[in-house]
């Protein structure tokens, strides 16, 4: 007897969002990235649309981390040098570049100033095809002057500029309006006020195809259970028809799964069966962005060469159409 | 499935739209196609009303005018199918509404191939020549005999918006709650259920408050499976409980603005 496979039918779909602008569309990339589309749940062939496979971006610091000693051996040679270190994750199969201006916070010595900031957004530009998102140091003063000279710095290259959040978001929507660029609007785990951001943002005037969502994923044992759930409920909200919610999801996969403690204690700190300390912070991260995938990510932001690779693969594992 | 308000104020029952129509005159009936319009309208209802020298002529004349400066699809509201279907060649693209058919067999094989013809769906009234039936599961027979026209004649049936047919509950308090169980079954009737729709003022006919009568019956009505309705969309206080209702049955999510995200639908 032959089995009839349940399908849902969903009348929304999320919106596709381009990253990146070639020659031909005002920029310098050597391509672009579209984002979202999908009309059905993640990997579902069977069951609708999904045109667009998720990206994996990779981050890169405007200065040197305190990062786990297993990125050594990947960045050792380029921790202080932002331009070389975005070639490298384009040599690692990043789709996207993600640099983050950490320099630029004012409470530093040597802040680096917006001028310096765009003329670096620059440099990277010169020396990298891939699209860029940019985020500010996380000061909203600071974010404001910081993302405003990168825009403009960026003009026609279509990056994304972040982190816009309720409280601010005005500044970064007018540099991103400006700029005719992406932008990305942060909400702390809460539903109500992802999609309340997205309406002030395009009320502001930002075209709604050029907003993407990042929710706040946590990592792998410090609450991704309750990401996941907001990010299914944000997925099943645009697959109802629900516009302000019908966006593209960036997840923070990497910075969020190395701030747990299982993912940099040495092995002598480590608990029973956690494994060894040179792969486990990889592993960590890897499970982080697989779980996220499933929940609906539609960019994963990865941090170490070796994780990225394993999401990648299974990233090819399940784009794979499985029409019954 | 959002809720969909079906915009009533195009009628010629009104007394600025009707002698618009008398007059050809497009400013009125412009005026409100894009207030309802502004105000969150899914469909416009199109009347030509009881003064109309030409009903096919003014309803083709209406469709065309307000097509010129909305593009929300237009309910076509008339017992006269001819004009309808002239008013459909007008509008020359699916997505309308005809508004209504009975359950009765010489008007379904009138109304039913010209809204497969046209891509149009049909506001479906659980009534026959003998007329509206107290009970739920009379109105539910006869919208069961509305879904099978629809699967004969090709029309698709959530292309079907069945229509209950509520009266004032001044004079016929009874069928308020049949109406309220009729709207439960329907829902449950095939897949892709029907969507349903009720001439909700109706309710409210000659009683002191109508606007409270109004807004109170259409939250009762959502609650049991009203997914559309031909009302005042102008009428704030309703739409923002029609805004509530829809948000508090999960059928859209909650944020701050969820009544003004609600009303640009």
């Amino acid at each position: 007897m032959p089995v009839e496979i349940y399908k849902d039918k969903f009348t929304g779909k999320v919106l596709e969002v381009i990253l990146g602008a070639t020659k031909e569309q005002g920029g310098t990339r050597a391509y672009t990235v579209k984002l979202g589309g999908s009309s059905t749940l993640p990997f579902l062939y069977y069951e609708g649309e999904l045109p667009n496979r998720p990206v994996i971006a990779m981050e890169v610091w405007d200065i040197k981390p305190q990062w786990s000693s297993s990125f050594e051996p990947y960045y050792g040679d380029v921790w202080n040098d932002p331009v070389a270190w975005a070639k490298k994750v384009e040599e690692y199969g990043a789709d996207v570049v993600y640099l983050k201006l950490m320099g630029a916070d004012p409470e530093m010595e040597n802040s680096r100033s917006a001028a310096d900031c765009a003329k670096l957004v620059k440099d990277v530009l010169a020396a990298t095809g891939a699209p860029l998102m940019v985020e500010g140091p996380g000061f909203p003063e600071k974010d404001n002057d910081v993302l405003q000279a990168v825009a403009e710095a960026a003009a026609g290259e279509n990056i994304a500029l972040g982190a816009a959040e309720k409280d601010n978001y005005r500044g970064i929507a007018a540099a991103a309006m400006m700029g005719r660029h992406c932008i990305i609007g942060r909400s702390p785990l809460d539903i109500n006020i992802l999609k309340q951001l997205n309406i002030m943002i395009t009320e502001m005037g930002v075209p709604i195809n050029k907003v993407l969502n990042d929710p706040i994923t946590s990592g792998l044992g410090y609450g991704i259970e309750y990401s996941f759930s907001v990010m299914e409920r944000a997925r099943w909200g645009a697959l109802i028809g629900d516009k302000m919610m019908a966006l593209p999801v960036v997840c923070l996969a990497g910075p969020e799964a190395w701030r747990g403690k299982e993912a940099n204690a040495a092995n002598a700190d480590a608990g029973p069966g956690w494994g060894d300390e040179k792969d486990r912070g990889i592993i960590w991260e890897a499970m982080t962005a697989a779980a996220l995938l499933q929940a609906g990510g539609d960019l994963l932001l990865m941090r170490h060469p070796e994780a990225a690779k394993l999401v990648r693969k299974q990233i090819e594992e399940l784009a794979v159409p499985n029409k019954y | 499935m959002a809720f969909m308000m079906i915009g009533e104020r195009i009628n010629g029952m009104f007394k600025d739209i009707g002698e618009a129509v008398a007059k050809f005159d497009p400013k009125p009936i412009q005026d409100w196609a894009v207030k309802q319009t502004q105000a969150g309208a899914a469909y416009l209802d199109l009347n030509v009303g009881p003064t109309a020298a030409d009903r096919k002529k003014s309803m083709e004349w209406m469709a065309k005018i307000i097509s010129e400066v909305s593009d929300v699809p237009i309910a076509l509201d008339s017992t006269n199918y001819d004009a309808i279907e002239a008013a459909l060649q007008v509008i020359g693209k699916p997505g309308a509404l005809i508004n209504s058919c009975p359950n009765e067999r010489a008007k379904i094989e009138r109304v039913f191939p010209m809204a497969a013809k046209y891509g149009a769906g049909i506001v479906a009234l659980t009534m026959d020549k003998s007329g509206i039936p107290l009970n739920a599961d009379a109105r539910v027979a006869h919208a069961m005999e509305l879904v099978a026209a629809a699967d004969e004649f090709g029309v698709p049936t959530d292309s079907l918006f069945i229509d209950p047919l509520i009266l004032p509950c001044n004079v016929a308090q009874a069928h308020a709650p049949e109406v309220l169980e009729a709207l439960r079954q329907i829902k449950t009737l095939c897949d892709p259920a029907p969507h349903t729709t009720l001439g909700l003022s109706n309710v409210s006919q000659n009683t002191i408050d109508r606007s409270l009568v109004n807004r109170t019956y259409v939250v009762m009505a959502i609650c049991a499976g009203l997914d559309s309705a031909i009302i005042d969309v102008n009428d704030e206080t309703m739409v923002e409980s029609i805004a509530t209702a829809d948000m508090l049955l999960n059928h859209a999510i909650y944020c701050d603005s969820y009544v003004k995200v609600f009303r640009q639908r």
